[in-house]
């Protein structure tokens, strides 16, 4: 049933690389899109898809997911609408061996599920020592090179990782965090870990790093990505250094973006994250930093069992399991981001126009917290859709996340008002570690296409409870 | 916040953190305390409060002298104690902390008292327990890595009651290595909530921890100024391996700076008592005339912690 022509219609369809949000019909053909609006001469499709009241967009694309299982986890991938994801290379054994990531490229391509872009290691072993055979690793088919959550700790040897990737015009991924800073740190140096007596990591453990990356960014030219930023400091030296014409990105972790040191209450495993979550106020500022497009949005999935996290907190491995949450959780970021930034101006007017109804209740519901909030405001869906779909693919350098006339049709449909509760057996992926488990979320894929094959497909009605 | 040690009633299931506890459980504890404290004076030093109980030991760090306490106070609760000092058994074979819980809830243990290295272990067992719907069976930190040692603050607090009898206008001085002291959070937990007018926590920046106000206490690192007018100070063990030149230079300028000397006492207001949770560094954090000077009460602290760990033993098999 592959390369079949279809025709997906009475969607919304929403393409932020393209500026499209309008009620389009699409139409499919040789796994590619083959028109949009009007069906080209002499369509027949063998398949018509009525996605009345659905929202059609690329399929998202996320920077960072780690694949326990690979069958398992790229089912969880097309379940959340991912069709692209970058793997870190911090696999067992890391991906420090061009034969090591053509097996992934085999194995993932036979699943036919979602595309798998490796990112390779940056040094052996990820021992920041010596480096890692760039080139063969990228003929296997890496699109960056990264230390995964390792630092580099000696700072010439990442002058010279850097110094050969830019050799190559390899783009570099860190995780910005000081090492020694960092040392055997399990959360925000905050006052949840002085509260709970855990051991702090200061937001110096970013600022630092950062600054070095960018230092020898600069310095080598390399296109240089920092992943996983945590803090507002954080953002702060980016945005600096964007105005400056530093040609850095970056990206944040969903979670960091709904979630705060508080949420570790009294030791939930689930809310360990590396980096840390940091206070409410790093949130705000992260959340600023997507909504002005300086960073990407990933899942940094990360698929932990039960032994793994049924453990003192500074034991339990950091992580959650994410693919299925990343665009529900992206949504309700643009929906709480619009009806923030619409109670602002409603009390602003209030108070700039009639200064007799200030008596009125300001905190009744202007949107009903409904998807129509979407619209307007300083996160339109288009936009938070942008930051996982063409945003990311431009960082990763891959032809992905756009609907344009002629690309391969990587396609998410999904159901913007689906209210679904995220329970364990709900998670296709092995890991179900999340922080959300148990939550309500809004938003649920109903269909995805890879190069035109529908490779998920929700049962219909299933989970409907909205 | 879920409060995971009170049950649906508000009465005490497992005594994990002074964090979360009503000023009336803490009074409670302390009230109830104060009748078993005349049990230790008997002939016959027994109550049958826990007869046929089986209170499980469970030391996966090293500690003799609060097991002892632990093992004092429940068997004057004629409770059956079991010792285990895991760190030598099963742990060293692979056997996760949950798996060792459960080997000894099949061995019907109604009470674990349990220390550990990990902040947050004990949280984990009863929560653990929660989901196996044990709410029979009752945990007791008796200390959690750097977070909490509730028995000691509790003891801390009869101390102080004993003493000073009233919170409200008490100043009290928390002197040392409070970044990785549990003794420390569990006072300023306690005192915070029993309402005491000043708690201010004295060291050098490198042994407190950031964010340390919010917890309510007010920071001090000079010792002359913590000090000064207090009506309690408690000072905290500073262990070996944090003079070793990454957070202190030496135990020497340690001692000259924030070592408590007659001198340095004498800041403090006339009646001020002394207390610290032991082991004593003598001329490290204290200096020996004070030690065993006439303001110390650092003797009757632990006659009063084995009452205290008979009240909470006490009230835990109760609920």
């Amino acid at each position: 049933m592959s390369k079949q022509h279809l025709h997906i219609r009475n969607a919304r369809l929403i393409d932020p690389h393209n500026g499209v949000d309008d009620l389009l019909d699409l139409f499919i053909a040789e796994g590619r899109i083959a028109a949009i609006g009007e069906p080209p001469a002499g369509f027949s499709p063998a398949r018509s898809i009525n996605a009345l009241g659905l929202i059609a967009c690329p399929g998202l694309v996320d920077l960072s997911a780690r694949l326990g299982g690979i069958e398992a986890e790229l089912g969880a991938a097309v379940a959340g609408g991912v069709t692209s994801l970058a793997c870190p290379p911090d696999t067992k054994p890391p991906l420090d061996e061009p034969g090591l990531v053509e097996r992934l490229v085999r194995r993932s391509e036979a699943t036919g599920l979602a595309r798998v872009y490796p990112i390779g290691a940056l040094t052996e072993d990820l021992a920041g020592l010596r480096l890692a055979e760039m080139n063969g690793l990228a003929r296997a088919g890496c699109i960056a090179f990264s230390q995964a959550k390792q630092a580099i700790v000696d700072t010439q040897s990442l002058l010279r990782a850097m110094q050969y990737a830019a050799t190559f015009g390899y783009a570099v991924h860190l995780r910005p965090q000081d090492d020694s800073l960092a040392r055997e740190g399990v959360a925000h140096d905050g006052e949840v870990a002085a509260r709970l007596g855990l051991t702090g990591i200061p937001v110096s453990a970013e600022t630092v790093a950062i600054a070095t990356a960018l230092q020898l960014a600069a310095e080598t030219g390399v296109r240089l990505h920092l992943a996983r930023l945590s803090s507002a400091a954080g953002v702060d030296l980016i945005r600096a250094a964007r105005r400056s014409g530093v040609p850095v990105s970056c990206d944040v972790a969903i979670h960091h973006l709904h979630l705060s040191e508080q949420d570790i209450g009294y030791f939930d495993s689930n809310s360990r994250f590396d980096p840390p979550l940091r206070s409410a106020r790093d949130r705000e500022a992260l959340r600023a930093a997507i909504t002005e497009g300086l960073a990407a949005i990933c899942s940094d999935h990360t698929p932990v069992d039960a032994d793994g996290k049924q453990l003192p907190f500074a034991e339990a491995l950091p992580g959650a399991t994410a693919l299925e949450l990343l665009l529900p959780l992206t949504l309700q970021l643009a929906a709480e981001e619009n009806t923030h930034a619409a109670r602002n101006d409603l009390r602003w007017e209030l108070q700039a126009n009639a200064p007799g109804t200030a008596g009125l209740d300001p905190d009744w519901d202007l949107v009903g917290g409904g998807p129509n909030a979407w619209h307007e405001g300083r996160l339109p869906l288009a936009m938070a859709l942008a930051r996982v779909t063409c945003d990311p693919a431009a960082i990763l350098g891959i032809e992905a996340g756009s609907l344009s006339v002629g690309s391969a049709a990587d396609i998410c449909l999904f159901d913007p008002d689906e209210v679904w509760r995220a329970t364990p057996d709900a998670l296709r992926s092995q890991g179900k570690n999340t922080p959300f488990v148990g939550c309500e979320v809004r938003g649920r894929v109903r269909m995805t296409l890879v190069g035109g094959r529908v490779v998920f497909e929700a049962r219909a009605g299933a989970g409907r409870a909205a | 916040m879920h409060n995971p040690q009170l049950n649906a009633n508000g009465e005490l299931t497992h005594l994990l953190s002074i964090e979360g506890l009503p000023r009336e459980v803490i009074n409670h504890i302390l009230d109830t305390a104060s009748s078993f404290l005349k049990v230790s004076h008997r002939d016959v030093k027994k109550v049958p409060l826990l007869r046929g109980k089986s209170v499980f030991n469970v030391f996966f760090e090293n500690s003799t002298r609060t097991r002892t306490t632990f093992e004092i106070a429940a068997k004057r609760l004629s409770a059956d104690v079991i010792n285990l000092d895991v760190t030598r058994s099963s742990t060293a074979k692979g056997e996760t902390l949950l798996d060792t819980v459960d080997n000894l809830v099949a061995m019907h243990a109604d009470m674990f008292v349990v220390r550990h290295a990990a902040s947050g272990a004990p949280h984990l067992i009863a929560d653990h327990l929660r989901r196996l719907r044990r709410n029979d069976v009752h945990v007791v930190n008796a200390g959690d890595g750097r977070h909490a040692h509730p028995t000691q603050g509790l003891l801390d607090m009869y101390t102080i009651r004993h003493y000073k009898k009233d919170f409200a206008n008490l100043v009290v001085a928390i002197v040392g290595d409070i970044l990785h002291s549990r003794v420390a959070r569990s006072d300023i937990h306690a005192l915070t909530t029993l309402g005491a007018a000043e708690v201010r926590a004295v060291g050098p920046q490198t042994l407190l921890p950031t964010a340390i106000e919010t917890m309510g206490v007010r920071v001090c690192h000079d010792m002359s100024e913590g000090l000064r007018d207090c009506d309690v100070v408690i000072m905290l063990r500073l262990q070996n391996e944090r003079m070793n030149g990454a957070l202190l230079p030496s135990a020497r300028e340690y001692f000259r700076c924030y070592g408590l000397s007659p001198a340095m006492l004498a800041l403090a207001r006339p009646d001020a008592i002394v207390m610290h949770p032991g082991p004593m560094n003598r001329g490290v954090e204290i200096d020996s005339d004070v030690a065993d000077g006439p303001q110390a009460v650092i003797l009757p602290q632990v006659t009063f912690g084995i009452a205290v760990r008979m009240a909470v033993m006490g009230i835990l098999a109760g609920n």
